[in-house]
């Protein structure tokens, strides 16, 4: 089958394609080389590197206060919590005691976070899935969350609110109030997600028994977070390691034992009732007091090593220093679940359709500048 | 106002036609300029119409995704849709390197034409119709399928591989979903007994197809709409475009005016699509009449028959739109699975059900 340029099937008979770097379905710049066979893919192979910024190195020459911005940028719809872990794993160097208003301020935080990602989410696997409307739906609610957000971080999507010993600012006055007018509106909507996607037959069709990982291969894989969840396997660290006073809260950690892409999802749609459910704990009992603990001016970690995990909505993000005691990091690592779930991509699709590669992309919930860092 | 509409369609074709015959003086050359006439008139026709459509299709997504859609230029945004014409005929059309530039040029014609040629039995109002073949039906259900090697020719021209899948998925899905149509379409003319577009309105008159054929012709009625909305490659249909997977699919290589051709062709195929759906089941440009209710009728008969044509097939048109923006995309295989093990049988079971009922005069 040759054309009038080189040929489109090799030699030993391969379609090979390349699914991005620029592409509308893998949401930013990975480059997946996909070998097909017709319509069925043979073997994937993801490409890192398009959106590589070196935060790890940078972050060696920044202080302990300013690293932290960094962060904002690895995980982008999960930067609040990013930022959080890295304020932890400081705190834990120091041995700062977070006040308690400071803690519950980080929580709301990190929940709104969460559930304005799952909300994206759940926009873009319709968009992925051909369903346009979807999008504008989780849009509508995500708005109100962003708005908050902006009201008091003063930014929308990279927040930067954690400081090393708590939040930057107190919160805004109009917070409360808020916070509750759109838990209202949000529990309102979850009905109509329920209606145009879920109990689609179209998207049962696209997303049942598509996709499959079995829990050995999740846990081998490094899976976390919903993807690995999806699989029935329990790896919450707000349950497992609390943080940040997760331990007081009553919530249930998800579980699906389908191992499939209809499972990843569901767990995604029970967390985000999970997060409406821990913020409403809270939002009238936030503890009065200050909202930042008295730090030096310039934090200096004794020598050793930390490390704190955080849950972001995507999954376990690790946050690894060593210091040599001065004023910056001497090496920084971080465990980013998109790059682990990504790996487990390829044992997902293989023997699939294309149509099911973009389906399976979408509830693994890749954010690339997350993989690359 | 019904008067005057219905007889000056027909009788400004007769007048052109005598003015002809008396000012030429050979019946080819007349045949030759009337076609030309027809054909000047079809695409005056259907430029506003493709515009309408377009701006139709915003409006309605934009109302079921909770947005206003266009509103800045012109009165409600009603000028935006001209306005990206223009910016898409200012476009560089760009034709690759490695592409067989004579199938790729050649491409977007074949699709506009065919969509075209499909209007010719179209009857718009009473009197008006192109061209009344006597074998109407099978003259549409043949033309329209010429469309998929236009698509496939892009496809392959292109020498791009997304291009290729888009075009091969599209392949199969054409030609697949082409019987359910033609099984569907049999089923109307099994009833009025004519292949013909106007005998199959007239056959009408005293009441629409889709009430007078009881739950066979609905059956074949909502099985025409899915396996139509799947030839004209709109969603929950569109694989051979799908953007999250094919980026743009067996277009992705086309820019420019090339480009605005398989849009124009996605628009006059819906429409057309939606006229025969009209024309066949929602009986074409007959007034809606109920039995005996003489003064109703009367009413209903004052409103012009290019009307009542054009309010069915936009109703159909909404439909269809509606499908666009409410439902994902199939996967190829289900999608397949979909035609030949759900939609042909039931269809063949359904014609069967079909003649049986209009050999014993079950139907009204």
């Amino acid at each position: 089958m040759s054309l009038l340029g080189e040929d489109i099937v090799t030699e030993d008979g391969e379609f090979v394609i390349n699914i991005g770097p620029q592409h509308p379905s893998t949401h930013g710049v990975l480059h997946l080389k996909v070998w097909l066979d017709g319509e069925t893919i043979k073997r994937i192979q993801p490409h890192l590197g398009y959106i590589h910024r070196s935060i790890e190195k940078m972050s060696e020459s920044l202080s302990y206060r300013n690293f932290i911005y960094a962060t904002s940028r690895m995980d982008y719809l999960s930067a609040h919590i990013n930022n959080q872990a890295c304020a932890l794993c400081v705190e834990k160097g120091l041995q700062v005691e977070v006040p308690e208003r400071a803690k519950a301020i980080r929580i709301l935080m990190a929940e709104l976070t969460r559930l304005s990602s799952h909300q994206l989410w759940w926009g873009c696997t319709g968009l992925d899935l051909g369903a346009v409307t979807p999008f504008f739906y989780a849009f509508r609610e995500r708005e109100s969350i962003m708005a908050i957000m902006e009201e008091t971080c003063g930014a929308r999507l990279t927040q930067n609110y954690c400081v090393p010993g708590g939040v930057m600012y107190d919160i805004h006055p109009n917070f409360r109030n808020r916070v509750k007018d759109t838990l209202k509106q949000i529990r309102s909507k979850f009905n109509e997600y329920e209606e145009i996607l879920t109990g689609n037959v179209i998207f049962e069709q696209r997303t049942k028994g598509v996709g499959y990982i079995s829990a050995e291969d999740a846990i081998s894989f490094g899976c976390t977070g919903p993807t690995a969840r999806g699989s029935g396997v329990s790896c919450d660290v707000r349950k497992l390691f609390p943080y940040d006073g997760y331990e007081k809260l009553q919530f249930k950690e998800i579980l699906e034992q389908g191992g499939d892409c209809y499972a990843r999802y569901m767990v995604r749609m029970a967390e985000m009732k999970q997060s409406v459910f821990i913020i409403e704990q809270l939002i009238d009992n936030i503890p009065e007091g200050e909202f930042q603990a008295k730090t030096k001016m310039v934090l200096k970690l004794p020598k050793g090593e930390f490390y704190q995990r955080v849950e972001t909505a995507r999954g376990e993000l690790g946050v690894y220093i060593v210091s040599d005691g001065a004023a910056s990091p001497y090496r920084i690592k971080y465990r980013s679940p998109n790059f682990s779930n990504l790996s487990a991509l390829e044992r997902m699709a293989t023997g699939t359709k294309i149509g099911d590669l973009v389906a399976i992309m979408s509830t693994i919930d890749l954010v690339i500048p997350d993989v690359d860092r | 106002m019904k008067l005057i509409l219905d007889i000056s369609f027909s009788s400004f074709a007769t007048g052109i036609h005598q003015w002809l015959v008396g000012a030429v003086h050979s019946e080819g050359l007349v045949k030759v300029i009337e076609m030309v006439i027809a054909g000047l008139a079809l695409l005056v026709f259907l430029v506003p119409l493709c515009f309408i459509l377009g701006y139709m299709e915003r409006k309605v997504a934009a109302f079921i995704q909770v947005r206003l859609g266009p509103n800045r230029v012109g009165p409600k945004g009603t000028l935006q849709i001209v306005a990206d014409t223009i910016k898409l005929l200012f476009k560089e059309g760009l034709t690759p390197n490695a592409s067989d530039k004579f199938l790729f040029n050649l491409a977007p014609m074949i699709v506009v034409v065919t969509s075209m040629l499909v209007m010719a039995p179209i009857a718009f109002a009473k009197n008006f119709q192109i061209w009344d073949i006597s074998i109407g039906v099978l003259y549409v259900s043949s033309i329209s399928s010429i469309a998929v090697i236009g698509i496939l020719m892009a496809g392959w021209s292109s020498n791009n591989k997304y291009s290729l899948l888009g075009a091969m998925r599209s392949g199969a899905q054409i030609v697949s979903y082409e019987l359910s149509v033609g099984l569907s379409l049999i089923s109307i003319v099994i009833l009025a007994g004519s292949l013909r577009m106007s005998d199959i309105v007239m056959s009408q008159e005293n009441g629409w197809w889709i009430f007078k054929g009881h739950i066979p012709v609905l059956i074949s009625f909502v099985i025409f709409l899915i396996a139509s909305t799947a030839e004209i490659n709109r969603a929950p249909f569109d694989l051979a475009e799908a953007e999250q997977e094919l980026t743009a699919g067996f277009h992705t290589e086309y820019s420019g005016m090339k480009f605005a051709m398989f849009l124009l062709a996605e628009y006059i195929n819906l429409f057309v699509v939606s006229a025969i759906a009209a024309t066949l089941f929602l009986g074409g440009w007959m007034p809606f009449h109920i039995g005996h209710w003489h003064t109703f009728n009367f009413v209903m008969d004052y409103i012009p028959s290019s009307v009542w044509f054009l309010g069915k097939t936009f109703a159909i048109i909404f439909i269809i739109m509606q499908f666009r923006w409410t439902f994902p995309r199939l996967r190829v295989d289900q999608l397949l699975t979909l035609e030949w093990k759900y939609l042909l049988p039931v269809s063949m079971v359904n014609v069967i059900l079909v003649t049986v009922m209009a050999i014993m005069g079950w139907h009204f």
